[in-house]
């Protein structure tokens, strides 16, 4: 068992605003964790922290074995190349065809050649199934589509660990389902995965941990079949919660 | 000495070449100045802090609100009384840059907002550098949404650089103007004039039309005929003022 992911105890505020207050995530090679909690308690704010786009005030965060919250302004670039990221909005780049928005970082930030690096790509936008939207650009894509181009683009760089915030909340429903089954094949295959997600649906099927939190805070983590189990005790909060989703 | 012998002693005269070139020299001068003014507005506009976005909002204010005709003699006239005292060049430089600047802010501000943050963080996520961010996934769309108004800019300062011609400087329009007041043959002297604009404006609309066809992205038809993009660069430029 190779623990990728160590992170214990991160605090993170913005001004006065203590955003995440000790949180706690240990990710062991091929997991995929979910996570899951009302607005603002800091989901985001996390994933942004665990790869470097946020500074934390207090805290480690050992990656590969490494405490990689105390690296300089001029190594976290190194360090996000091993972290995959999607996004709600996607965040393609406009001006690129799908083809190039996945060749781009590995051929500008790793240096390798055009010719493979869209050789790569295009194996890889197969893979998310879209092998005949290459020359696409952004704009003539669907959301799902859109969504799946971004994971293709994540991937290009090889990352250990994948990070997802609420990659299907901005999709059209019928979408919704061909983007989670390119993040459980992925899964499946090994990935290593950290999801923001309301899809409890998907948590069920393809989470090894469930993780909970509230106001900064873990506040419950477990194996899906025990954290939807009908007959678990909850944390009221959580109760509460899944009560609100559930309607 | 019949009409079209005079039109053309005076388009290869030294004076109208003089003339010309210092119409170009102005208008490339100002555009310089008003696209660094316009960024500069650009950028405070942005500003987090209130106070800096009042004094771009002051500017726009002032360059937006009296005729460029007047901020002309204004810098001409004035600022001398001051101890700031510019050559003809300089004072039609300078103002119209403050002029333009206001403009241009504008079209900066599209440049510089057309790239959200989001993408920009999509870049960091891929672990490109702060300058590889710019260079690889800003700039090219920035590029894109700027060129094709600067070009309309620069069109509409090649006209506007007329104006200069009151505060004599040497000009098209005024050795144009000299030129007639000896010898009361407008119709030569101003046809000259007319066809040396005519061959700067058609020169940059050209260029103009070539550098949207290059940034325009790959594989994408451009809409129109080469010669309708062409014309349409002027049906926005010349904005009056
Ligand atoms: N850049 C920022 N500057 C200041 N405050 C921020 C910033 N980003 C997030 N916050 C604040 O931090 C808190 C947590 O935000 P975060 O986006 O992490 O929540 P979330 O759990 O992802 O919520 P949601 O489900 O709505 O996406 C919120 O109160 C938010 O307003
Ligand atoms: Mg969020």
């Amino acid at each position: 068992m190779t623990v990728i992911l160590d992170a214990t105890a991160i605090h993170k505020s913005y001004g006065t605003l203590h955003v995440l207050r000790g949180v706690d995530l240990r990710v062991v090679r091929g997991e995929c964790h979910c996570i899951i909690g009302p607005s603002g308690s800091g989901k985001s704010t996390l994933l942004r922290c665990l790869n470097l786009l946020e500074p934390i005030q207090d805290g480690r965060i050992l990656f590969e074995g490494r405490d990689i919250a105390a690296a300089t302004r001029r190594e976290a670039p190194g360090i996000r190349e091993r972290i995959g990221m999607v996004f709600q909005n996607f965040e393609l780049f406009q001006h690129l065809s799908a083809l190039d928005n996945v060749a781009l970082a590995p051929v500008r930030v790793r240096g390798e050649a055009k010719a493979r690096a869209r050789e790569r790509a295009a194996a890889l936008l197969a893979k998310v199934h879209l092998p005949d939207k290459l020359d696409s650009f952004p704009d003539e894509l669907s959301g799902g589509q859109q969504q799946r181009v971004a994971i293709a683009r994540a991937l290009a760089m090889d990352p250990a660990l994948m990070l997802y915030d609420e990659p299907t909340s901005a999709l059209d429903p019928e979408t919704v389902g061909e983007v989670l089954q390119v993040m459980q094949e992925l899964a499946e295959e090994g990935m290593t995965s950290i999801v923001v997600t309301h899809e409890m649906g998907f948590a069920r099927r393809a989470a090894d941990h469930v993780v909970f939190m509230d106001e900064g805070k873990v506040v419950h983590a477990a194996p899906p079949e025990e954290f939807f189990a009908p007959d678990t005790p909850l944390p009221d909060r959580l109760a509460r919660f899944l009560g609100r989703i559930a309607h | 000495m019949d009409s079209p012998e005079l039109i053309l002693r005076y388009l290869s005269s030294e004076r109208f070449l003089y003339a010309a070139w210092m119409t170009l020299a102005i208008s490339l001068c100002s555009l310089a100045g008003g696209m660094a003014a316009g960024l500069v507005v650009a950028l405070l506009q942005e500003a987090r802090l209130a106070a800096l976005r009042w004094v771009a909002i002051l500017y726009l204010w002032l360059f937006r609100g009296t005729p460029v005709l007047f901020q002309l003699i204004f810098v001409f006239n004035v600022l001398p009384g001051f101890g700031i005292v510019l050559s003809g060049f300089g004072c039609a430089v300078l103002a119209l840059s403050l002029n333009e600047g206001a403009y241009m802010a504008e079209i900066m501000r599209s440049g510089i907002r057309a790239v959200g943050f989001g993408q920009r963080q999509a870049a960091r996520a891929l672990g490109m550098r702060e300058s590889q961010v710019m260079r690889w996934v800003v700039l090219p769309q920035a590029m894109r949404i700027i060129v094709p108004p600067i070009g309309n800019q620069f069109i509409g300062m090649l006209k506007l650089s007329a104006l200069v011609s009151v505060i004599a400087v040497e000009e098209l329009l005024l050795v144009a103007n000299q030129a007639a007041a000896a010898n009361f043959r407008y119709l030569e002297a101003l046809s000259a004039a007319g066809i040396y604009y005519l061959g700067l404006t058609t020169i940059f609309m050209a260029l103009q039309a070539l550098l949207e066809s290059a940034l325009r992205r790959r594989g994408r038809k451009p809409q129109g005929t080469f010669l309708q993009r062409f014309l349409g660069a002027t049906a926005e430029a010349g904005r009056v003022r």
